[in-house]
């Protein structure tokens, strides 16, 4: 009992994780196998080694999918780094404290629009017709909404669309890591003569590196997933989108368009690698969650 | 990622010390002056652009189509408007709308129950005995945790398939009972929340392991039980992908996916939208009642909320 564990009962703990257990394997072990199972099968259940993996990079919608993901991820992700970062260090300097927590409530609020809906909202607000920021449009150029959602603009949109969902959650966590920072540290970089931009730069960020590399991983991760944006999008855009812009939109099309699970499989086995790795990486690196 | 409720909240843990020993506040520093102003002009940017599209949505329930074209973006219609479109938007295929709502209720709740009955307990015993394999399935769950839900769906597809269940309750509400990130909440909130003498004291009392988590460990947990069950009601509530390849029927669909279909039926975002057509305030009225719950649930625990993922910050 040194550890304050019970050693001994082994039988008691095994009980208790048995129904996660369950569902551990039949909904993450078991659809992996599966996966992995079709993506080197072909439609007869024999062995075709990687001839998934290429019909899918040989399919002329791979590499735009890929690209489109690409760039949307490279918009998606110092956006949400610089402004977030920036915002919490801003809102960490607020000294009215109840205008302070106003904001942040304010910034999180879209979190629960998450999914469908905060889609849906942006649809209209990318419609200079009934936009509240139709001035804005318009002052860019644009006049139609079809213009707005021009193939290029999108991963801009997508950009802009996650960030309202996700970046309040965000910025609450930087905040509360902000708090944590001893406030000696803070004293002494201003005795030191450092106004707040140094402070910012070589004290305050330093110390919330943790929690970045933790949102990039988590946001990378996620991003790669792009699914329900261009989905709807492409249900809602007078045909500017297709109905392959993502990998995701791409496996969901060769199983259910093209009726060809194998390669459908393939591409889903793809994208398991890049979550697996990254996520094992950063498990096993991180020493974020100190397994005890 | 907005579709990723849990992954994007994943950083919430309890931990009692900044419940039982609140760090003092860090002394701010007064400041006047151009950057300071600046500043205050930022923050109160941002607000606008989270908060306006949120009050647009509201308002837009209560206009004709007409006056959302003409009238002021931020201006209040009429409540006559509001039961017009309510009254249409019912309309629409035999109140499909409340049965796409009732839908979703069902899955979340259902969802919910399983969740907190396996995922709290598997926490304990991660966090409170050992057994054969214990840090095995704690670093397993780790990782899945860390990958977005979304990266099985095709792959459970051809499962559920297999074991032709395509089109059954369960076949989503079972893998949305699958919630890794509850088992970790709960395994930080008991190892660190609960004092282990107390357990101690129970067992040295005759207690059994089950009545040990039974009387002693349960009744102490209700902030977990209330964190999981948060996100996990949350997170299943939004989610879109799965129920929309898992499930193929019209009035099985839980009302993120039946939003799509309204949106499909929109003439001015879809131009080949046939005779079923859907004003645009009806369908914002539809997106407000889709997210009525979460926000209701947000408004209400929002102390609570924050408090929760102030924690998970102070995780060392």
């Amino acid at each position: 009992m040194a550890s304050g564990r019970v050693r001994w009962p082994g039988r008691a703990g095994h009980g208790f994780v048995t129904p996660y257990v369950v569902l551990l394997i039949a909904f993450g072990v078991v659809p992996t196998g599966y996966a992995i199972y079709f993506a080197f099968t072909d439609a007869g259940d024999t062995f075709v080694g990687l001839s998934n993996f290429l019909a899918a990079a040989n399919d002329f919608r791979f590499v735009t999918a890929v690209g489109h993901v690409a760039i949307y991820l490279i918009c998606w992700l110092p956006s949400l780094v610089v402004l977030v970062v920036a915002l919490a260090l801003t809102l960490h300097r607020v000294t009215v404290r109840s205008a302070s927590r106003a904001l942040r409530f304010l910034y999180y609020v879209p979190g629960a629009l998450a999914g469908t809906t905060g889609v849906l909202v942006w649809l209209f607000m990318l419609d200079p017709a009934v936009s509240p920021a139709a001035f804005l449009l318009h002052a860019f150029g644009f006049d139609t909404f079809g213009q707005v959602v021009a193939p290029e603009h999108l991963p801009i949109l997508f950009t802009v669309i996650a960030f309202w969902t996700g970046a309040g959650g965000w910025m609450v966590v930087m905040y509360g890591a902000l708090n944590n920072i001893s406030p000696d540290l803070i004293e002494a970089a201003k005795i030191d003569g450092a106004g707040a931009w140094r402070t910012a730069r070589h004290v305050q960020i330093p110390l919330l590196r943790k929690w970045i590399v933790y949102m990039v991983i988590l946001a990378f991760a996620g991003g790669t997933q792009l699914f329900v944006e261009p989905q709807l999008l492409s249900q809602a855009s007078v045909g500017v989108a297709g109905r392959d812009y993502s990998l995701n939109q791409l496996s969901y099309d060769f199983a259910f368009q093209n009726n060809n699970v194998n390669t459908a499989a393939a591409v889903s086995v793809e994208l398991l690698l890049v979550g697996l790795v990254v996520a094992g990486l950063f498990v096993a690196r991180s020493r974020f969650f100190d397994a005890d | 990622m907005p579709t990723d409720t849990p992954a994007d909240a994943r950083r919430t843990a309890p931990r009692r010390h900044s419940v039982t020993a609140p760090r003092p506040a860090p002394p701010r520093r007064g400041h006047c002056g151009p950057s300071s102003a600046l500043s205050a002009a930022v923050l109160v940017l941002f607000a606008l652009f989270f908060t306006v599209p949120v009050l647009w949505l509201v308002l837009a329930a209560t206009k004709t189509d007409e006056q959302l074209v003409h009238g002021n973006p931020l201006s209040f219609g009429s409540w006559q408007a509001l039961r017009a479109n309510w009254a249409a938007l019912s309309g629409f295929q035999d109140d499909v709308v409340l049965l796409w709502l009732r839908n979703s209720a069902l899955y979340s709740c259902l969802a919910l129950v399983i969740t907190l009955c396996v995922a709290i307990p598997a926490g304990y015993a991660l966090a409170l005995t050992e057994f054969r394999g214990r840090r095995t399935l704690l670093v397993v769950t780790l990782i899945v945790m860390i990958m977005p839900n979304s990266t099985l769906v095709v792959p459970l597809f051809l499962e559920i398939n297999a074991v032709g269940l395509i089109g059954s309750t369960w076949s989503v509400v079972l893998p949305f009972s699958f919630f890794p990130f509850g088992v970790y909440l709960a395994h930080i909130f008991f190892s660190t929340a609960l004092p282990r003498e107390l357990l101690a004291a129970a067992r040295l009392d005759g207690c059994s392991e089950f009545g040990v988590f039974r009387h002693v460990a349960l009744p102490l947990a209700t902030p977990a039980v209330a964190l999981v069950g948060f996100f996990s009601f949350v997170g299943n509530w939004t989610n879109y992908f799965l129920p929309y390849v898992l499930l193929p029927e019209s009035d099985q669909l839980p009302i993120q996916v039946g939003l799509g279909t309204l949106l499909a039926n929109v003439p001015q975002f879809n131009p080949t939208a046939g005779a079923l057509a859907v004003e645009r305030p009806q369908l914002a009225l539809a997106a407000l009642l889709a997210i009525a719950p979460v926000l209701v649930i947000f408004l209400f625990a929002q102390r609570f909320l924050v408090a929760g993922m102030l924690a998970g910050a102070t995780k060392e």
